[in-house]
């Protein structure tokens, strides 16, 4: 079988030879040589005993690959090679050996993805994405940390917050990337049942920063065999796990990047991220962010409460509710209409990226207040966002 | 149930050795502790002990939990005794007690070398802050600002460390040792540190650097070589450290590296290849790339001073005692008691530099020497790589072990770098070409301007590649506006 493997690697430019990792290893998994010091692919098992003894970062280094590298070719490496196509061929049968069960998660994407209206491509500044790590025929057991629910009881809308733990397992995902749940058990035809994906809610480095737990935002349906698996799930409890998937909606690196974030209900999970991952990264400058985010009722709107906590300056907040007892019917492109100022300004900066993610029932409206805002600043809203797509800067993922 | 793993907060002393159960040393501790408060707070400027500063912290002793990174106040640092995890059932790994179970206790016929050790390994951690201490004040950048206090820090906690076994394992003379750590001062006439290098002034931040690349290294050599003593509570103590003084290394490879690339960039921007046009270059606001040898060469020569006499009885006794063993003495493949090997040394001998072949066991210090060198080889290797690639035909190198030497044998004569044997006359005529003269003093430190804001740095200095603990570029190190 040769299925890619995710290899542990040392980038020659950032190391200063220290040996440090070398003499922590458990394994004996590193060595040197006069010119560098590389990991055994063979030896390596990911307990990632190095990665925080290392002075300078080098040794977070990661590449999906078919064929690992030697311990020779690394040793001759001045700098470390380029991730190949192995882990951005995200559409079926890029690789000789994927899993069947793979296609439909491509599938699945690609029809999330729909509504941007055309190839969609990752911000130019975003970090080079994982993908396809884990699959049906080699799932990651991850471990519940806790399931808390996000609504309120009488709201009519369950909505969970739910962490897992990889159990210091390699998982490296990045914010705006899916995972895919299997719920045990098999279906009418004796087959398992395969993944359903979720966005992940948390930022790379962890629900909790270090600790690459990862949270779940997971809303019940009735008649959701997955769902009502998830939003059960107890503390303890085993979940088998696939993904990471997802290679265009994501995060740009770049600090001066501005975020306009668009979402209803559970497409707020990839906004949390974002702005958590934000919120860890810039400090106390300005975040960048605008958000439109729209539910029912603030009771039925997740994570209502700590959104209220977070500054103005890092995420510039609009909540929006469409059945409030007392006040008429408002969506997220009503409020888009409102402060037209605000999305105008931001759509003429080359520096916003777009992210839309909810129900597919938003894109018309959204789009339509797009286009009613750009013909305002004299712009025709269809090449507007096919030129900000063709940049990696606007984003839609809709179920 | 002892946890000799996390680190115990239970008393004012983080620790993972129990002193919560050792009533006598934890009283000792305590008594020290003032005084080393003390000598913190006059130490470092009172606006940075303030300042709230991205640090690295140890809460464990495990790869997991021994790099937690969070904002401290430099003065609510947890300072604290951290020894590596004992191994169970570890052997004297060398000398005349080999494979006998390694000492927990301290055995008497070894007792004063083994404090000497000590003291001398303990006396560098606070010499080296005290040089260091008006730095802060020039920092290029608050990325840099919060290395420069990483280091100090972590240093301030190997004098701990070094305190705690002086404590334990000696007694009322331990005590007085103790003291005397925190009287001694660096560069003071009536108690200086132990060590010349650490009486040095440190008036630069390319000082700074270059003294984190080549001193500190000979601090890793000595902390690797002890902690492979028979001495099981000194082998932990050092092993731990180790782990710490990577992050010197780190801070003074990435630190030349950076002036270097900066140099190079600036005289690519500029159109200059000729590294011998100094003035041009430095009206650049650059280091040039001569003036960097001058430094590494002083700073070279300085550390090598620090391994002692090339032939020595004292090293070979604490050798063949299994007090101080060599560098990676794990890894060497040899019967670990040189009873009969030989070793090759550099000497004087009629009048010309020749090498010798001595007992091994009297040329410890010469090899831990030598494996300084070259691990030091390496960063100067990828130092040029840097030149390299600017095209700028310039290398910069180690200069010969006969230069510029104030202990052991080449310390009778003069040399130049390449290592020919010169007269007085030709050492003065050539000094300021070989070791950074008061006029290339005086340019550096017209260089030492402060840049505080996140994300910018000096002139003469260029931005690191990642950030400490995978932050971006603007990523505030130090709150330096807040306080």
């Amino acid at each position: 079988m040769d299925s890619p493997l995710k290899q542990h690697l040392i980038d020659p430019e950032i190391c200063i030879r220290c040996y440090t990792c070398e003499m922590t290893c458990p394994l004996g998994a590193i060595e040197h040589d006069d010119n560098n010091v590389v990991v055994d692919a063979g030896k390596c098992n990911f307990c990632m005993d190095c990665i925080p003894v290392c002075p300078t970062g080098s040794i977070d280094e990661w590449r999906v690959v078919a064929t690992p590298y030697s311990l020779e070719e690394q040793f001759r490496w001045e700098e470390l090679p380029e991730q190949g196509e192995v882990t951005v061929s995200e559409t079926a049968g890029a690789a000789p050996s994927g899993k069947a069960a793979d296609d439909p998660i491509a599938a699945l994407l690609a029809e999330a993805h729909r509504g941007a209206g055309g190839k969609a491509r990752a911000p130019a500044s975003a970090s080079k994405p994982t993908v396809n790590l884990y699959n049906l025929g080699n799932p990651i057991e991850a471990v519940v940390q806790g399931n808390y629910r996000l609504t309120a009881e009488g709201s009519g809308v369950d909505v969970r917050h739910i962490i897992l733990d990889f159990q210091g397992k390699p998982f490296p995902v990045l914010e705006g990337q899916s995972i895919g749940i299997i719920a045990p058990g098999a279906d009418a035809n004796g087959k398992p049942h395969l993944p359903r994906l979720y966005s992940v809610s948390s930022p790379r480095d962890g629900e909790r920063p270090g600790y690459h737990n990862v949270s779940l935002t997971i809303k019940r349906d009735d008649h959701g065999l997955c769902s009502n698996y998830a939003c059960d799930l107890q503390k303890g409890d085993k979940v088998k796990v696939t993904g990471p998937f997802g290679a265009t909606f994501l995060l740009p690196n770049d600090p001066d990047a501005r975020l306009l974030m668009v979402c209803t209900g559970t497409g707020s999970a990839p906004m949390r991220a974002f702005t958590m991952a934000r919120q860890r990264t810039v400090g106390k400058k300005s975040g960048g962010m605008v958000m439109f985010f729209g539910a029912r009722t603030p009771d039925s709107l997740p994570y209502f409460g700590p959104l209220n906590k977070v500054a103005s300056s890092l995420l510039q907040k609009h909540l929006v509710f469409s059945r409030m007892p007392s006040q008429g019917k408002e969506y997220v492109q009503d409020r888009m209409r409102t402060e037209e100022d605000v999305v105008a300004e931001m759509l003429q900066d080359s520096n916003t990226h777009i992210y839309i993610c909810g129900v597919k029932a938003m894109e018309d409206g959204v789009e339509r207040a797009f286009t009613n805002i750009a013909e305002s600043i004299g712009h025709q809203w269809r090449n507007l966002r096919d030129g900000m797509r063709d940049e990696g800067r606007y984003h839609v993922e809709t179920y | 149930m002892v946890d000799l793993i996390n680190v115990s907060y239970d008393t004012q002393i983080p620790n993972n050795v129990g002193l919560s159960q050792d009533r006598r040393v934890l009283k000792a501790l305590e008594k020290w502790h003032p005084g080393y408060l003390n000598w913190w707070g006059k130490l470092i400027p009172q606006n940075f002990q303030d300042n709230m500063v991205y640090l690295r912290t140890a809460v464990s002793v495990d790869p997991k939990g021994w790099a937690k990174f969070g904002y401290v106040k430099m003065p609510d640092y947890r300072w604290g005794v951290l020894l590596a995890p004992q191994v169970e059932d570890r052997r004297i790994p060398f000398g005349e007690h080999a494979g006998q179970p390694a000492w927990q206790e301290v055995p008497g016929e070894y007792r004063n070398m083994l404090k000497r050790l000590i003291v001398i390994q303990g006396d560098t951690e606070p010499g080296s802050v005290e040089q260091q201490r008006f730095l802060g004040l020039t920092a290029p950048s608050l990325y840099d600002m919060r290395n420069l206090f990483q280091v100090n820090v972590e240093e301030g906690r190997h004098l701990w460390a070094m305190v705690y076994l002086l404590h334990k394992y000696f007694g009322k003379d331990g005590r007085e040792e103790a003291d005397d750590l925190l009287r001694r001062q660096s560069g003071s006439q009536e108690a200086p540190r132990m060590l010349g290098a650490f009486n040095e002034e440190t008036p630069d931040w390319l000082s700074f650097f270059m003294f984190t690349y080549f001193t500190d290294r000979d601090g890793k050599m000595q902390l690797e070589s002890l902690a492979q003593s028979g001495f099981d509570p000194l082998s932990r103590t050092c092993r731990f450290m180790l782990t710490e003084e990577a992050h010197h290394m780190f801070v003074g490879e990435t630190g030349v590296g950076r002036v270097v690339q900066r140099t190079c960039d600036a005289m690519a921007a500029a159109g200059l290849s000729d590294p011998s046009e100094i003035g041009k270059v430095r009206d650049l606001g650059v280091i040039d790339l001569p003036t960097i040898q001058k430094k590494l060469n002083l700073h070279y020569s300085l550390s090598l001073d620090l391994f002692g006499q090339e032939v020595s009885t004292n090293a070979a006794n604490a050798f063949n005692a299994g007090i101080k063993g060599r560098y990676m003495e794990n890894r060497i493949d040899d019967d670990h008691r040189l009873t009969h090997a030989t070793y090759k040394v550099r000497n004087i001998v009629g009048g010309q530099i020749a090498e010798e072949e001595v007992p091994a066991l009297t040329a410890i210090n010469m090899r831990l020497r030598d494996d300084y060198i070259r691990d030091a080889a390496g960063g100067v290797g990828r130092w040029n790589k840097i030149i390299e690639k600017s095209g700028i035909p310039f290398q910069l190198e180690l200069p010969h072990e006969a230069f510029h030497r104030q202990i052991g044998v080449f310390s009778a004569i003069k040399a130049s770098p390449a290592g020919d044997i010169l007269s007085e006359a030709q050492w003065s005529a050539n000094r300021d070409a070989w070791l950074p003269s008061k006029a290339d003093g005086d340019y550096i430190q017209s260089l030492m301007v402060p840049c505080y804001e996140p994300g910018q740095y000096a002139s003469w200095i260029a931005p690191p590649k990642v950030g400490i603990d995978g932050k971006p570029g603007e990523f505030e190190y130090v709150q330096i506006h807040h306080a």
